[in-house]
Formats: C-alpha cells, sequence, structure tokens
C-alpha cells in the first residue's frame, strides 16, 4: 500500500485510474465497479443497492474519487443514513422523512422527484467501518472548497482520519492551494496519512522529519502513539527525537501563551486598578464602592447597547465606541455626587471613609439589583473584537483580549498626559502635596478634590466597558475586582501609576504561570498570601513614594 | 473616647469596674438575662403569655456571640486604631474548631455510619482522617484549639505586620486579603473542612442534645457568661498601664515610639487576644446556629462587625456590645418583614453613622454620657473650622 502511495504521487495526472486500483485492493474484487468509463459515478452510485460491506467500500472509494460535484452530497446522506434505494427498479435515492412519509431526492440530479412510503423503499446500511470512512473521504472532497477555513477544516479532518483514500486529493490540493497557513495543514495531513499507513521506512521517517515541523497537539500525540508502537526501530527513535523536539516548542508556545493570559489578565486589573490609583493613591481616599463604579460602567455599556439594539441596529458595531465616552461621564457624576455627598465629610479620617463607601457600595448593588433585577444582562461582542488569531498550534490569541490589552494602555498613557500636561493634573498634584500651600496660591482645593474623584470613578466606568465585554454583567460584578484591584495598588505602590502598571501585569502573569500547577483557586490564594508576605517587606508598595509625605 | 484616659488614677482590685458605669449596667443584663431566661423558658409553661420561645432564646444567644465579637473589634479599633477588615476569618476558625469536634461526636449517627469519618470525607471516598482532624474527638483539645488557631493566626499575622510598621489603611487591606484567601481555602473540597457545604448535622455537644430547650438555654447562658467575662478582661486590659499605652498608639503612634514603647509589641499582644476573643464567640455561634460554612470568611461580614462597633460606639466597650445586638435585631427584623430594603438600610446605617454619629449612640445619645454630647458639637465645630481652613490631613 505504500508503494501505492509512491506510485499517485508520481502519477498524479493520472488520478482517477491509479484509485480504481486502490479501490480494487482496498475493496478486494469487486466487478460492479470496473468499469471505468465517464459513468463512473453514477455506476458506482447504482452499486450500493446490493453491494455487501467490501463492496460498498469500493464504491465508495470511487465515488470519492471520482471528483464528480455531486459526489459530496451523496456520501453525506449516505453517512447520515438517508440513502435509499427503490424495491422496484433499484433506483438509488436520498430520502427525507416528513410526516408519515418520506421525500425522495434524485442524487443524480439533485431534483425532488416525488414522496414514497416506507415501504417502497428500502436504506442502505451503513455500519462503523463504513462511517469512518465516508468521514475520511468526505474531508478529501471538501479539501478543494472555495472557502479556505472549510479547505483547512477538511486538511484537519484528513489528518485525524488518516484515510488513505484521501491521497489523491490532498496532492491535488496541495499543489493547487495558495494559502500558506491551509497549505501547512495539508502537507501536515499528507505526512501523518504516510506516516500512519505506509509499510516503507524510509517514507515514514520522511513524514516523521515532516512532520517533526508542526509543533501542534495534534502531531504531538500521533508522534506520541508511533513511538510506543511496534514500528520498526529507527522509526520509534526517530519518532521519540521528533517528539522530544514538539515537546520543547509546544512548551515555548504554552510559555509564550501564558504570558499573553498574564498580560490580559493584568490589563483588566490594570484597568480596575487605575482608578483607584487616583482615588486611593493620590487623594488617600478608601473607595470601596469603587468596584460599582466598574460595575456602573458595564450597565451603561448594556444601556447603551439596548438603544442601538432597538434604534440603530446597522451600527451596533460601534456601540462600544459611544459606550466608552458614556460610561466615563456616568460613573464620574456618581463620583463627583459620592465625593461632594459623602466623602468630603471624612477627609482625613481614612478608616470611617472605608466604611461609608462600603455603605454607598452595598447601596449601589441593591440599587442595581431592584432596578434590572439581580440576573446577567447580555452585552454583546461588537464583529470586529470576536474572533481569534492562531498564531501557531496550540497558541490562540482572542481579539477582544487584545483590544482590552491596547484599550488599558491607551487609558493609561492619557492618564499620564492628563495627569503631567494639562492644567488641571497640575493642580490636582499641588493638592495632593500640599493642601494648604495650594489653597492658598488660589487653586479651589474642594473643586479639585470632587474633580480627581470624579476623574478616577470615570476611569472605573470604563473599566466597566472593558470588563462588560468578557465577564457577567450583573449587580455583584464590583465585588469580584474590588479585592483584587487593592491588592494591585498596595502591590504597585501607593500613587504611582508605573507601579500600578507593573503590579497588575506581574500579578496577572504570576497568576496565569502558576495556574497550570495549582488550578486557579489555590494560585489565587498563593498571589494572596505572597502579596500579604511582600507587603510586610516592603510596606509601601514596589514603588514607594519617598518624602514626607509617606509619613502621613 | 477620652473617658478612660481621665479616669481616677489611684485604684485598685475591682475597681476598675466599679468606675465604669455603663459597664456595669450591662453586666447587671446580662446577670438578669441569665436568671430570668431559664426561668420563663424551661419553667413558665408554654400556654402562658409569659413564657420566651425557644427560637427566641435562640436569636438572641446567637446575639451575644456577636456582641463578643463585636467587642474583640472594639478592643482592637477602639483602643488601638486596628481596623481589622478580618476578624471574621478568627471568628470562623473558631467556630470551625468546634464544629470539628460536633462532626466527630455524631460518630456513627451520620448517614454514612462511619465511625471515624465525617459523612462528607466518606461521599469524597477518603480514606482516612487527615492529620489535622486527630485530636478533635476530645472536647478539651477542641475547646483550646477554639482560641488557640485563631490566636496563632493573628500572632503571626500581627508578628508580620507590626514588626514591619503595617499599619491604618494598609493593614485593613492585607487583613481583608487574608480573611479572602481563607474564604477561597476553605471553599476547596480538598481542604477537608466540608468544601462548600461546610460543616452541619451536629447532634449533640458534651452529651447534650442540641435540639432540645434545654440545651438552648444553656448555649444562651454560655454566651452571656463568656460575654461577661471577656467584658471583664478588656475592661481590665484598657483600665490597666498596657491600655494606656494602646490608646496612646490609638492617637499618635511615632510619639508613643519615640517615647520608648515598643509599639509593636503592645499592638500584636492586643491583636491576638482579640483574635482569641473572636474565636471563642465563633465556637459558641455554631452550635447555636448548627451551621458552619465558607460563607462566614466572606469580607462583606467582617466589614460588618465595624459597622455594629461604629453604631454602638467605638472606644466604648459596652457600646459596641450594644450596638452588635441592635442592627443584628434590625437585620432580623428588615431581612424578614422587608427583605429588598435590608441592604439600603445597611448601606445607609454605614453612611450615616460615620458622618453624624463618629462616636456611635453610646457618645451621642445624652442617656449614655452626660457630657459627650457637649463635646460631639464642640468637635464637629473644630472640624468645620479645619476644614474651611483647608480641610484634611
Amino acid at each position: 500500500m505504500a508503494a501505492l502511495i509512491k506510485l499517485q504521487s508520481i502519477f498524479t495526472p493520472g488520478l482517477k485510474s491509479a484509485l480504481l486500483v486502490l479501490a480494487i485492493l482496498l475493496g478486494g474484487i469487486t466487478a460492479a465497479t470496473t468499469g471505468a468509463q465517464a459513468g463512473e459515478f453514477e455506476d458506482a452510485l447504482a452499486s450500493l443497492a446490493k453491494a455487501k460491506t467490501k463492496g460498498k467500500i469500493a464504491a465508495i472509494n470511487v465515488i470519492a474519487a471520482s471528483g464528480d460535484e455531486r459526489a459530496a452530497d451523496a456520501l453525506t446522506a449516505f453517512l447520515g443514513g438517508n440513502l435509499y434505494f427503490r424495491k422496484a427498479d433499484k433506483k438509488i435515492l436520498v430520502a427525507e422523512k416528513s410526516g408519515a412519509v418520506y421525500v425522495l431526492t434524485d442524487p443524480l440530479t439533485s431534483k425532488e422527484i416525488g414522496q414514497s412510503k416506507k415501504s417502497k423503499i428500502k436504506k442502505i446500511r451503513v455500519n462503523n467501518r463504513l462511517r469512518k470512512l465516508l468521514r475520511g473521504v468526505l474531508g478529501g472532497l471538501t479539501l478543494l472548497a472555495k472557502d479556505p477555513d472549510k479547505r483547512r477544516a477538511a486538511a484537519d479532518a484528513v489528518f485525524k482520519s488518516r484515510a488513505l483514500s484521501a491521497i489523491p486529493v490532498l496532492e491535488q490540493a496541495i499543489e493547487r492551494e495558495q494559502v500558506a497557513g491551509v497549505k501547512e495543514r495539508l502537507v501536515m495531513a499528507r505526512a501523518a496519512i504516510a506516516l500512519d499507513k505506509s509499510k516503507i521506512e524510509a517514507e515514514r521517517l520522511a513524514a516523521i522529519a515532516t512532520l517533526a515541523a508542526f509543533a501542534v497537539p495534534e502531531v504531538r500525540s500521533l508522534l506520541g502513539s508511533i513511538a510506543n508502537s511496534k514500528a520498526s526501530e529507527a522509526v520509534r527513535a526517530a519518532a521519540a527525537n521528533a517528539l522530544v523536539d514538539i515537546e520543547s516548542r509546544l512548551a515555548f508556545w504554552n510559555g509564550v501563551g501564558n504570558v499573553f493570559q498574564g498580560i490580559s489578565l493584568g490589563s483588566v486589573l490594570l484597568l480596575a486598578a487605575v482608578g483607584l490609583a487616583i482615588t486611593f493613591g493620590v487623594m488617600g481616599v478608601i473607595n470601596m464602592a469603587h468596584g460599582e463604579l466598574v460595575m456602573i460602567g458595564a450597565y451603561t455599556t448594556f444601556m447603551v447597547q439596548e438603544v442601538f439594539r432597538n434604534y440603530f441596529p446597522e451600527a451596533f458595531d460601534w456601540s462600544i465606541l459611544v459606550a466608552i465616552p458614556a460610561a466615563f461621564l456616568v460613573a464620574g457624576a456618581f463620583g463627583i455626587a459620592i465625593e461632594r455627598g459623602v466623602i468630603r465629610y471624612l477627609y482625613g479620617r481614612p478608616l470611617e471613609t472605608l466604611l461609608a463607601t462600603w455603605g454607598l457600595s452595598l447601596i449601589l448593588q441593591q440599587l442595581m439589583r431592584t432596578i434590572f433585577g439581580p440576573t446577567n444582562q447580555e452585552v454583546g461582542n461588537p464583529s470586529w473584537m470576536s474572533g481569534a488569531v492562531e498564531v501557531t498550534g496550540g497558541l490562540v490569541l482572542t481579539y477582544n483580549r487584545m483590544w482590552i490589552i491596547a484599550f488599558s494602555l491607551m487609558v493609561l498613557i492619557s492618564l499620564v498626559i492628563v495627569l503631567k500636561k494639562t492644567a488641571f493634573g497640575l493642580q490636582m498634584r499641588a493638592v495632593t502635596q500640599n493642601r494648604a500651600m495650594a489653597s492658598s496660591m488660589g487653586i479651589r482645593t474642594g473643586l479639585i478634590d470632587a474633580l480627581t474623584f470624579g476623574l478616577g470613578s470615570g476611569i472605573a466606568g470604563m473599566a466597566g466597558v472593558a470588563i462588560s465585554q468578557i465577564d457577567n454583567v450583573s449587580p455583584n460584578l464590583g465585588q469580584n475586582y474590588i479585592i483584587d484591584s487593592f491588592m494591585v495598588v498596595v502591590f504597585g505602590g501607593v500613587g504611582n501609576l508605573w507601579g500600578t502598571l507593573v503590579g497588575a501585569f506581574s500579578l496577572g502573569i504570576v497568576n496565569k504561570f502558576m495556574e497550570p500547577f495549582t488550578g486557579t483557586v489555590l494560585a489565587k490564594i498563593f498571589v494572596l498570601v505572597a502579596i500579604i508576605l511582600f507587603i510586610q517587606k516592603r510596606p509601601r508598595g514596589l514603588f514607594a513614594l519617598k518624602g514626607r509625605a509617606v509619613e502621613n | 473616647m477620652a473617658s478612660n484616659m481621665l479616669a481616677p488614677e489611684n485604684r485598685s482590685g475591682f475597681a476598675f469596674l466599679l468606675t465604669d458605669t455603663g459597664g456595669k449596667v450591662m453586666l447587671a443584663i446580662l446577670l438578669f438575662a441569665v436568671i430570668i431566661v431559664p426561668v420563663f423558658n424551661l419553667w413558665v409553661p408554654e400556654t402562658s403569655p409569659f413564657h420566651l420561645s425557644t427560637f427566641f432564646v435562640g436569636l438572641f444567644g446567637k446575639y451575644l456571640t456577636f456582641a463578643l465579637l463585636a467587642l474583640s473589634v472594639d478592643l482592637i479599633w477602639g483602643y488601638c486604631g486596628i481596623l481589622s477588615l478580618g476578624h471574621g476569618a478568627f471568628f470562623a476558625l473558631g467556630g470551625y474548631a468546634m464544629g470539628m469536634h460536633m462532626m466527630r461526636e455524631i460518630g456513627t449517627r451520620g448517614v454514612y455510619g462511619n465511625a471515624l469519618l465525617p459523612d462528607f470525607m466518606v461521599f469524597l471516598n477518603w480514606k482516612e482522617l487527615p492529620w489535622y482532624w486527630l485530636g478533635f474527638d476530645h472536647f478539651w483539645f477542641a475547646a483550646i484549639m477554639v482560641f488557640l488557631v485563631p490566636g496563632a493566626l493573628a500572632f503571626l499575622f500581627g508578628w508580620l505586620a507590626f514588626r514591619s510598621r503595617v499599619t491604618g489603611v494598609y493593614l485593613s487591606i492585607i487583613t481583608q486579603a487574608m480573611t479572602f484567601a481563607l474564604m477561597l481555602a476553605f471553599f476547596r473540597n480538598d481542604m477537608g473542612f466540608g468544601g462548600n457545604n461546610g460543616l452541619t448535622d451536629f447532634k449533640d455537644l458534651l452529651g447534650f442534645n442540641l435540639q432540645t430547650d434545654g440545651t438552648r438555654v444553656g448555649l444562651f447562658i454560655a454566651s452571656a457568661v463568656a460575654l461577661g467575662l471577656a467584658y471583664v478582661l478588656c475592661r481590665y486590659i484598657i483600665s490597666s498601664r498596657l491600655g494606656r499605652v494602646l490608646v496612646a498608639v490609638r492617637d499618635a503612634e511615632s510619639r508613643t515610639r519615640f517615647l520608648g514603647y515598643r509599639v509593636e509589641y503592645y499592638q500584636l499582644f492586643v491583636f491576638t487576644i482579640s483574635a482569641m476573643l473572636a474565636g471563642i464567640a465563633g465556637a459558641l455561634y455554631v452550635p447555636q446556629v448548627g451551621i458552619i460554612n465558607p460563607s462566614e470568611f466572606t469580607p462583606a461580614n467582617s466589614i460588618e462587625i465595624v459597622i455594629w462597633v461604629a453604631i454602638g460606639g467605638r472606644g466604648s466597650l459596652y457600646g459596641a456590645a450594644l450596638g452588635a445586638v441592635l442592627v443584628n435585631y434590625a437585620k432580623s427584623y428588615f431581612t424578614g418583614a422587608l427583605p429588598e430594603l435590608w441592604l439600603f438600610a445597611l448601606g445607609a446605617l454605614f453612611i450615616l453613622s460615620t458622618i453624624f454619629l463618629p462616636k456611635g449612640i453610646v457618645g451621642t445619645l445624652p442617656a449614655f454620657n452626660a457630657g459627650a454630647g457637649a463635646r460631639a458639637f464642640a468637635a464637629r465645630i473644630i472640624g468645620r473650622v479645619r476644614q474651611n481652613l483647608g480641610g484634611a490631613p
């Protein structure tokens, strides 16, 4: 059979005749299918009515090799158990049950040809062996589809089934293929078949060499099974070597994947914590309602999307762009109201502020529960945020995660610009550093307090927009982030935005690297304990502010 | 808050109690309850209008354990300025220690009838008892663990934190992280503490069936006695020289340190004592409610304890106990009558009490302290003036 593979690769143009030989060898001698004329598809199909399993195998292979455009439909029907023949004239039919009768379709013309009672037709039996073969050849048939995604899926299907019969189509597809990514998959599938089915050692070794280039989990498991099989010494050794190589590359990509996951988690933490870095870090206000401001941002996104759904459904993709400023304004307004209504009376009493804002968080949660109900609200992903790009086997980067990373960095950079380059930022820093002096220079400290708090809250609202894309929007949303964001700020160092950045990303990455070994919950526990211990070493965080301000 | 600073200098024996009017009233009420509750629950027939229902006894027994918990928080927050947002963890640990003993007491009466393993371990296919469950079949061992485990955790945590001078809001945040981490840990099934469901289905304690009225009354009395003794202990601590140093640390930590006191030792001592008291409260709470599960560790619970203290009156031990009972009574009432309003009410309590009642009920209401109202008013005026001059710190 291995010789056959070789044979086919040499005589690609004479595909059909080669395939026939193959079919005969595979299926034993079946006279019915040997008519290598123009009507081979019709003949092979007709032969299904009376053939036994071996004959059916041969017929399927002929149909698959015929290159006929009707082949895929007929074989799909066969696989689905919808292929029948009429008892009267042995005509092959596709029949679908519709109420008490069967609707018949002619597989040759793809046209409906009336209805029939069950007693007039007979199902062509399909067993597991045939199903396996059918799946394989169907994969081969779609190898030539127009849509590259379909071709790619077909290549993967062939890789899984490793049906020898797919070889000729595969060869044809490799020759035609223009898209590099799909071509790779096709080559991979061909090598997998050669490795699995060939009896010639040199061919198998060549196949291993080809496969070694692909660091994907499927190749790893195939090589693993070969390395432990009864294959010859040289093949097993080559497979084992290739396996080691692939393992190390997979481990590398797995590491890269972990870093990406970690950065992605870190960017969410960063978004949630950056607002806190303003209110806690700059103003010294412990705002336990910060998580609820994030939640308000998420609910604003939901509301904006509702408006879009009802009034501008065609522009739904852009609803997020409206939601970001909307969430900033809504959460910012809430923040200013909180500052003017509650926190203003509690400056200089951080512990009382903590309690009062905790009370606020309870009220806001209950408010949302009363208005929207306790269940999750549906927030949609815009189309440009859904989907993913596969960098290499096993490493898949989703677009929404990448957008959130970019968004978090944009937020941080704009915040730094506001703080360093605008008059408001200057006044804000002045009030932070020396309130009395700033006041005597004519800065309205009360107004600056309110605006600063509003800024921090508005950023929390924008974080809510991002989080609504990856998490459930419910009244409890904020609770899941509040402790983490405090950890980030305390770990990174209070009053230092770079500390927040480093803190968020390092916590995210450490978390994701530990998860495979310990599980999600234990990783989180370890990180919390590590931070508690870290605080003992550096009570003011990674990047502590120096100077007199530290003492208060 | 400053009242104990102005207390007379020459004290001896039990003078620390005799000068404390509010405390005397509280102890008298507890004594009264200890006498009256058994009489009206056990000996007055159920048909009589004077009969005290067992439900009521259980409810107030629970409130008394909360009062003890509030007392422990007030000891560190009111007198040493340590705001722990993780005291629920010590409470829950004490509760788990007692719960583990009661699980072992079930013995062969469990669903699976296993003499050695509690039901949930049989269910999870555990073959033998984990080492940390050993010894819990003895009551004395569990009774020691009830305050030893929270005390040890508090000592370790406090030793690390206070030595590095982690104070103020930083301490609050990491105590919160501590209870959060413990909550996640106890939710795990492989920890061997019953995971999500916790420990429940208790049958008896020291041979007394937990369902009978007599045991209920007994637990009520035990809670009242524990609260009374804890009050005397706390009162003794804060009236001693050590207590003065604690207040000094609260009001001016750096200055106290510069005067030569090892501030961290004082903080560590009082933090550990407080955690032990919280553990005892938990141990008394669990047999009365019949269950302990990881939700006791939620940070929200710990913050709620602080609000009991704030509403009752921070820096007044009996005020903290009063606050715990009042808030919990209100909670029982609201969650029964208007469940969706309870969180609004609790949230409003947090906000209003911190803004308008910085000294709590005890510090504000003239019935409790004649001079306090005027002092609070003066303090508020001073606060306004300071704020207008440029406010914060």
